[in-house]
């Protein structure tokens, strides 16, 4: 395992929310991908949390890009700087809604195109920079601004959407686990091609959880097995980590909602709706590592 | 080298030679054609360009934004429904300062469904930041678009170029098409905001309203900067090629009692009308307008003008005789509505409305009797 620099590239003065993990996340991000990087961030928290002009929070060049725009824009980047002969690493960081919602057609595209690029959906499941709203990225039963009675529809599956595109690098992680995302950021850079990550960042606002949280939270997600750590390179799948443990046995999917303040009034319902996509999607993942499908 | 092309082909043969490193290619209907010669030209080996075909035109003008801001040129090309689907980015692309180039083949807008040459593609972009240039023939479709790449990158400007041609009339005839080799003509691109890791920057971050409002002034700026620069590179085009640009294509207006006024292809067709009116005697000339933005000075010193108008904005006016109001209030004019979606307008129909010119009045071809 490589060891994690010191080397910040997220410096001291974001203007992201207390306890803000996808600040946290990217943190790591960087440390992982070095100087020699171009982030490209569509409208989102990270637009925010950067600063205001003429002001940055980032050591290495951030392009701001339309809300649907932001692989495409790397899609341009990456075959201008290819050529050049440069090999500058192109890096989208893009919320849920800029990936699950709005930005999926040109996120499609640019994978389908083999576009040498890593994508990372950082997904606090909401539209969090506007006042968190509810995005295709909301699971059930979470109160958004648009859902105050609770979200009545399915997390969209995002990552069995980019499976479907059938890139050489994908991989889910969390930014309670920043190891796990750093270790997966420097695979997804070391391999050609597109590469896909998947970050959970609970969100203190968004979530109506205390800012000394979102780590504790971050890691119940995986305890639960509501998010759980996999990598998928060249097709083949493995569950990392502490999600290893929680394929055998794993805490009631309560103790991750009853710690969040937007499932308050979560029906019993819900729950158990909750509780059999979780089960559907820990089966399926059991099955693929072990190469039954 | 001499040779016979379409409009279409005319602009992909320009694009070789001003050599851009990233080329985003989306079809549409009548601008196919350029993005097929293109990816010939690179499968070929003629054209070193990496070739993006995106899954729609919001992603090519994106492609386009994030392949500038390295530094390399940039080229892409639309029509009608594809153009309006990239709005967001024109934005975005004057905004950032970025002097991509771009060929829109005029076409109209449905519904319904219609394919054929109409100019409110180009005129519902007019407030986006870009230059626009509206050319009449199929050498002037490849010169143009070899001299939008130098007026887009040069320092003073660095704001995007749309050069316009009609669908089909232009995009899809053939006529003869004198090459050149561009050579010094257009220098290598040097973007002095370009995207360097070893200098890192925050680009388009939040930007609170005085920042804000500078910027836009600098659009302006540029802007006004303009003319300057397309004249010096109409000049010196005309020195190392040997053809004669201008803000305005005249014919016969020296001493023009009446003016035909368009843009594109009607421009031309004005021409023979011009004939066959200076043959019954009437005084006619025709003022063909290149340049749509930067929007230029013209010469009426007080003659009637005939505009025709291939876009209307519904609720006030013919587009292009709104905009020659607009600038010369006192201007008498006869505001022309014809050839939307395609529809036949001949020179003899031309001729037509100058002789039965209703000075101050506006007159739907094909509508009003």
């Amino acid at each position: 395992m490589a060891e994690i620099p010191e080397d910040e590239y997220l410096l001291k003065c974001t203007t992201a929310c207390a306890g803000c993990s996808a600040a946290l996340a990217l943190r790591y991000v960087l440390k992982a991908a070095g100087p020699d990087t171009v982030l490209v961030v569509p409208a989102c928290c990270t637009s925010v949390l950067q600063g205001i002009y003429p002001n940055t929070a980032f050591a290495v060049p951030v392009y701001n890009i339309a809300f649907a725009a932001a692989a495409a824009c790397a899609s341009g980047m990456s075959e201008a700087f290819a050529s050049e002969g440069k090999k500058t690493n192109v890096i989208v960081f893009a919320g849920d809604g800029g990936t699950v919602d709005i930005g999926i057609q040109a996120l499609s595209g640019a994978l389908e195109r083999g576009t040498n690029f890593l994508y990372i959906c950082y997904d606090n499941e909401a539209y969090g920079n506007t006042g968190m709203q509810r995005s295709g990225a909301t699971p059930i039963g979470a109160r958004t601004t648009t859902t105050p009675g609770g979200k009545t529809d399915t997390k969209k599956d995002i990552d069995r959407i980019i499976a479907a595109h059938n890139i050489p690098y994908q991989a889910t992680a969390s930014a309670a686990h920043p190891k796990d995302l750093f270790e997966k950021v420097k695979t997804a850079l070391a391999t050609p091609g597109p590469s896909f990550i998947h970050i959970l960042v609970p969100c203190p606002p968004g979530w109506r959880i205390p800012s000394d949280m979102p780590v504790t939270v971050g890691k119940m997600a995986v305890k639960t097995g509501m998010w759980v750590l996999w990598e998928r390179k060249y097709g083949e799948l493995t569950i990392n980590g502490p999600s290893r443990a929680v394929m055998k046995k794993r805490l009631p999917l309560k103790e991750y909602l009853s710690l969040q303040g937007r499932f308050k009034g979560i029906t019993e319902k819900q729950v158990n709706e909750l509780e059999q996509q979780l089960g559907k999607n820990l089966a399926m993942l059991a099955k693929e590592e072990a190469g039954e499908c | 080298m001499l040779t016979i092309a379409t409009g279409n082909k005319a602009v992909a043969a320009a694009v070789k030679a001003a050599k851009p490193a990233v080329v985003a290619a989306y079809p549409i209907t009548p601008q196919t054609e350029v993005v097929e010669q293109i990816a010939e030209y690179v499968t070929a080996g003629e054209m070193d360009a990496r070739y993006i075909p995106v899954e729609s035109e919001h992603s090519a003008m994106t492609a386009c934004i994030g392949a500038s801001i390295t530094g390399v040129r940039s080229f892409t090309a639309t029509s009608s429904h594809g153009l309006l689907y990239m709005h967001e980015m024109l934005h975005w692309a004057a905004g950032a300062r970025l002097p991509i180039v771009m060929a829109n083949i005029n076409r109209s807008l449905g519904p319904g469904w219609n394919v054929w040459a109409e100019h409110t593609d180009a005129f519902s972009q007019r407030d986006t930041g870009w230059l626009q240039f509206f050319v009449g023939d199929v050498q002037e479709a490849y010169d143009t678009t070899l001299m939008a790449f130098r007026i887009a990158e040069n320092n003073d400007i660095l704001l995007p170029v749309m050069v316009n041609l009609d669908g089909f009339v232009l995009s899809h005839i053939m006529q003869s098409l004198e090459t050149v080799e561009p050579g010094d003509y257009i220098p290598p691109m040097r973007l002095p905001h370009r995207i360097d890791p070893e200098n890192p920057a925050g680009y388009g971050a939040m930007t609170g309203p005085n920042d804000h409002f500078r910027f836009r002034w600098e659009i302006e700026r540029a802007m006004r900067n303009s003319p300057a620069v397309i004249r010096d590179a109409e000049e010196e085009f005309f020195r190392q090629f040997g053809r004669k640009y201008g803000p305005t294509e005249e014919y016969r207006c020296e001493d023009a009692e009446v003016l035909i006024v368009a843009l594109g292809t009607l421009g031309k067709e004005a021409e023979v009308a011009v004939d066959i009116l200076r043959d019954a005697g009437i005084k006619a000339g025709s003022m063909r307008i290149r340049w749509f933005r930067p929007f230029p000075d013209l010469d009426i010193g007080g003659r009637d003008l005939v505009v025709l108008d291939r876009g209307y904005s519904f609720g006030y006016g013919g587009v292009l005789s709104s905009e020659i109001r607009s600038k010369y209030p006192g201007a008498s004019i006869y505001s022309v509505v014809a050839g939307l979606g395609g529809q036949e307008v001949t020179y003899d129909d031309i001729a037509g409305f100058v002789r039965d010119r209703r000075m101050g009045e506006e007159f739907w071809f094909g509508v009003d009797a």
